[in-house]
């Protein structure tokens, strides 16, 4: 799986420019299910199964977008202004390197700061492409750059930039390849839009008209030295949501799969997450209401250039996924 | 109205925090159900009640929203039997410690809301200014063991006032934002029961207003009304809530909406029959947005026409709010009344000013 | 038909009659809840326009023109009616608080004459004496809460509570600009107006004149869901922010320029325009040499961000006319920037094929 994730999480796909991505996903999924298509917003739509008596149509998603930069202004001599697409935060930013969709490079520099101490607002940085001046500069107005970083294997853990959200994108594949038998018909969802507010979820899930929906994205922990207090953990197995800031979790669901990982010996951990939210937000508003959750992959540095996820984690999440998905759901 | 009040008292004495509202629906359901020729309940826990029209086929509908989700607190940690938390819906830190609340754990937990002293806190919290949620703790009383085997991560902690008569017209206690409405709903329903009317009507207890305004969204959705009103309750005038435009005087009549959420056509109908009635009532002007179901409501599909009724509350998102009973039973008569005018030349009288 | 054809491949042009339409709409008064007088001003031009006009629950004016030809493309265009304003909420006597509605910067607010109710009655918001005030206390911001709009006590009598007020400010033509209160987004109703006027014959031209866009996008959510297009374009108004910095140097922050031309969306708060719709409007611009302009990509937005989350999704673009100061007693934009809109965006619809879809988005 590790192959796989690699090639994933150095893909190149910001919000709204998710096609590459896509079609990688495309390649993986295209022997594996019954149905393919995309929609109008770029969501790959996977179908597997059709529904038995017994079954649900259920909706998994995972957004293939990653956070980047767009430009903004090219001056006089050269220098590339921007702002974001998506949760950037500027202190991740200062001598980055950053890849243009068009296959240009670049690196961030910033304006003179008083004090070494203080952290560069987003419009004091500007991208140098190593451009002479404004005519030879490589990107102009409305061009996407993502954060250009190799993934590294540290053996437990892997870090990458954009293992949000590809590690669930990785998750939902090998799930989809190792589900055998299900009741469902089951929507793998690779969602475009989401760090901009789960746009591409609101109108995949318009479409599908799911009966049960799943969110499966990282989130934050709290097991780093003086960092946020949080009950998550890297190691500690899958998160099963019960709220974050957007969302409330359906309480049906959250039982439906905490006694699924415990009769399937999976570890899991209870997630309270207090800022940030995922697609099951606008799933669990779609049409007349959908019973929705969120399966969560602990994620350090979250919105870095370098986030780490535990490699178990990320084995024990398609494990719970293809456990939950095998069989009869009767949520109470 | 003592009946109603008995009802109000017993669904502000049962936990039904948004998204887990399944407590009180169910007694909301119970009382509904004779009043009613159908209930369900939708995919994320709305209470759906449907009392027929005496009209023929097809039916106009008009449905009434009334959230019966509550705030209250989620558990987010536990460090040496203490448990940290977080907020479901908007809270004030300030009205927290000392709080008598239940964790709903493995089983019901009595507990309090305690303060740790300055010297426990980070310097930006010294005594003498309010300490923020995230350091404040709920003490079960329980040693750690135990609270271990009881309490877990995003178990639910509720506000345990019971409701308090403080008049034999004003009830205290916490969630009557907006169970308040509910019994408005509900005295609408028993009134029905006597007056014809030629209009569906779908009573709904819509789920995490607090929220997402999560029932709003999704009822309207699948029912499709005509006509939609949200009854939510609305500043009283009172202790932190002086005189302004936006605070109306306790037991002195509802309040109807006024501003984009409302199409005008309905405010004037309601203030026309409101008058009609002799009944006291006050604008609720809103310039942006209602805070109400009605937000969702109106922009549910193809739109739905909206009207948003309050009924004035004091120390909102406290555990003592206070409303007065008159308002409610006004409320609820306003409703049974407008429904009762409702015919086949309604929606074709519902027009914009501007057109001719 | 061919005739016809061949004198409609030119684009409409901006004479006295569209700028008379702009003035009517920029003078009436229609904060966001309360479009009642631009919706009649709108509903009269179109009537002989459309093949299907309605007002829908929340005064959105939905006009559909048929295609002439098979298979027609389902296009969506958008043009918000409402406009930032007040509304009066307690006082008598003549004198009222106010709350804003929509995004207004409580500095634009002393001294300025206003319009007041239906009836358009005059009022004024007045400011302290200078005489009576300290330095100090002038270098902060006057809270809306503390400010009143005075209507005279004579004309007390004919307004309340809950009545709506806007920037009195009169439409005026000067030299190549265009000065008015509302003309966000007037000049985009004035525009749908006439596009409605020369719709193509292959296209089903869904026209939406929304409301409370200024409050929420609320009017465009709902049209696009009843009307379910292929595609959409937002025709609204931005701010061109390209005033001298203090310092003299280069600025890289103005959003747009004014003479620019349509200024086309990338990206905004709401919205990641679709890249096919943003390459078709380069093309036809590049094609018939009209001027154009790349929207800084940043904050703000248009009811695109509602119509490309309606349904199961809808690719979007928004194209907006430049304007200094938005959202203040007077916007300044230029005939022709306006003119080059409106061309860039009929030739854009002439153009507009299904094939458009064939690709998936990027």
């Amino acid at each position: 799986m590790k192959s796989l994730i690699k090639k994933l999480v150095e893909a190149v796909g910001p919000s709204g420019y998710e096609g590459a991505v896509r079609d990688l996903v495309k390649a993986e999924v295209a022997k594996l299910a019954d149905d393919v298509r995309v929609d109008a917003l770029g969501n790959l739509i996977v179908r597997k199964g059709k529904q038995r008596s017994d079954g649900l149509r259920i909706m998994l998603s995972a957004h293939l977008d990653e956070i980047g930069l767009i430009v903004t202004h090219v001056d006089e001599n050269g220098f590339v202004r921007f702002t974001s697409i998506g949760g950037v935060y500027p202190r991740t930013l200062f001598g980055g390197r950053v890849q243009f969709l068009n296959g240009a490079a670049g690196v961030i520099g910033g304006e003179k700061v008083d004090s070494a101490e203080k952290v560069h607002a987003l419009e004091k940085l500007f991208i140098d492409v190593g451009a002479a001046g404004k005519a030879d500069c490589p990107v102009k107005v409305g061009d996407l750059a993502i954060f250009e970083r190799p993934m590294i294997d540290l053996g437990k853990r892997l870090v990458a930039k954009s293992m949000d959200d590809r590690i669930a994108v990785a998750v939902l594949i090998e799930t989809l390849r190792k589900l055998e038998n299900s009741p469902h018909e089951i929507y793998f969802v690779f969602s475009t839009q989401e760090e901009v507010g789960s746009r591409g979820a609101t109108t995949a899930a318009y479409g599908i008209d799911p009966d049960l929906g799943l969110a499966v994205d990282v989130t934050a922990t709290g097991d780093t030295p003086k960092g946020t207090r949080m009950a998550v953990k890297l190691g500690g197995g899958p998160a099963v949501k019960v709220r974050d800031a957007g969302m409330l979790s359906d309480p049906r669901v959250v039982r439906w799969m905490s006694d699924t990982a415990e009769t399937a010996k999976i570890p899991y951990q209870l997630e309270v997450l207090e800022g940030g939210t995922t697609d099951a937000r606008p799933i669990q508003l779609t049409r007349a209401g959908v019973p929705v959750g969120c399966l969560s992959i602990p994620c350090r540095y979250i919105h870095s250039p370098s986030e780490m996820v535990d490699y178990s984690d990320v084995q024990n999440s398609v494990r719970l996924l293809v456990a939950l998905l095998s069989n009869p759901i009767h949520l109470k | 109205m003592a009946e109603l009040k008995e009802f109000l008292k017993k669904i502000l004495s049962l936990p039904g925090l948004s998204a887990y509202e399944e407590p009180v629906r169910e007694v909301i359901a119970e009382v509904w159900q004779p009043l009613v020729d159908e209930i369900s309940v939708s995919r994320i826990g709305s209470l759906h009640g449907l009392k027929r029209g005496e009209g023929p086929d097809p039916r106009r509908r008009i449905l009434l929203s009334a959230h019966m989700d509550g705030i209250g607190m989620m558990v987010t940690g536990i460090e040496d039997g203490l448990l940290r938390f977080t907020e479901i819906g908007g809270i004030d830190a300030r009205i927290l410690p000392g709080t008598l609340v239940t964790v709903h754990g493995r089983r019901e937990l009595p507990a309090y809301i305690v303060q740790p002293p300055a010297w426990l806190l980070p310097d930006d919290q010294a005594s003498g200014r309010t300490v923020d949620m995230k350091y404040l703790f709920v003490d079960t009383g329980l040693r750690a063991a135990e609270v271990a085997d009881l309490v877990r991560i995003g178990d639910l902690i509720s506000f345990a006032q019971s409701p308090i008569d403080l008049t034999s017209d004003w009830v205290a206690g916490h969630s009557l934002d907006n169970r308040a409405s509910v019994a408005a709903v509900t005295a609408c329903l028993q009134e029905l029961q006597r007056i014809r009317h030629s209009w569906d009507v779908w009573a709904v207890a819509s789920v995490q207003e607090e929220e997402v305004l999560g029932g709003a969204y999704t009822s309207p959705f699948e029912i499709r009304p005509d006509l939609a009103v949200a009854i939510d309750v609305t500043f009283a005038r009172g202790p932190g809530s002086p005189a302004g435009y936006n605070t109306f005087p306790l037991g002195k009549g509802a309040t109807i909406g006024w501003g984009p959420n409302i199409h005008p056509a309905l405010y004037e109908s309601f203030k026309t029959l409101a008058d009609k009635l002799d009944m006291p009532w006050h604008d609720d002007l809103m310039p942006r947005m209602s805070g109400t179901d009605a937000m969702a409501i109106q922009v549910v599909a193809e739109g739905i026409p909206c009207m948003v009724l309050g009924i004035p509350l004091r120390y909102m998102h406290t555990a003592v709010e206070v409303v007065s009973m008159k308002d409610i039973t006004r409320t609820g008569h306003l409703l049974a009344q407008f429904i009762a005018e409702l015919n086949v030349d309604t929606m074709k009288n519902l027009r914009w000013d501007d057109e001719s | 038909m061919t005739p016809k054809k061949a004198a409609t491949s030119q684009s409409p042009k901006i004479g006295k009659a569209q700028i008379a339409l702009l003035e009517r709409l920029s003078n009436a008064v229609g904060v966001s809840g309360a479009e009642g007088e631009v919706r009649k001003i709108v509903m009269a031009e179109i009537k002989d326009l459309a093949d299907d006009i309605k007002v829908d629950a929340l005064g959105n004016v939905l006009a559909i023109k048929h295609a002439r030809t098979e298979p027609a493309l389902k296009v969506m265009l958008a043009a918000h009616m409402d406009e930032v304003g007040f509304m009066l909420v307690e006082g008598e006597d003549g004198l009222y608080e106010f709350e804003t509605v929509g995004g207004i910067d409580a500095r634009q607010l002393p001294g300025k004459p206003v319009l007041v109710g239906k009836d358009h009655l005059p009022g004024v918001i007045g400011a302290k004496p200078i005489h009576h005030t300290t330095a100090d206390e002038r270098r902060n911001v006057i809270p809306v809460d503390v400010l009143r709009i005075d209507v005279g006590n004579e004309n007390g009598k004919k307004i309340h509570p809950g009545d709506r007020a806007t920037f009195a400010t009169r439409f005026q033509q000067i030299g190549p600009s265009l000065v008015g209160k509302a003309l966000d987004n007037r000049l985009g109703v004035t525009t749908l107006i006439e596009l409605l006027r020369h719709a193509p014959a292959h296209i089903e031209l869904q026209a939406a004149f929304t409301v409370q866009e200024e409050v929420g996008l609320r009017g465009a959510r709902v049209a696009a869901y009843a009307l379910n297009p292929q595609l959409a374009i937002a025709l609204d108004s931005t701010p061109a922010g390209d005033l001298p910095s203090w310092d003299g140097e280069e600025s890289p922050r103005y959003n747009t320029k004014l003479d620019g031309g349509p200024a086309i969306y990338v990206a905004d708060k709401g919205t990641l325009s679709d890249p096919r719709l943003i390459q078709h409007l380069l093309r036809t611009a590049e094609t018939y040499g009209i001027p154009c302009q790349m929207r800084q990509p940043g904050g703000g937005g248009t009811d695109a961000g509602a119509i490309h989350k309606a349904r199961a999704g809808v690719p979007v673009v928004s194209v907006s006319i430049p304007g200094r100061y938005a959202h203040t007693a007077a916007l300044i934009a230029r005939l022709d920037d306006w003119q080059h809109t409106l061309a860039l965006i009929f030739h854009a619809l002439q153009d507009l094929t299904p094939a458009i879809l064939d690709t998936d988005r990027s």
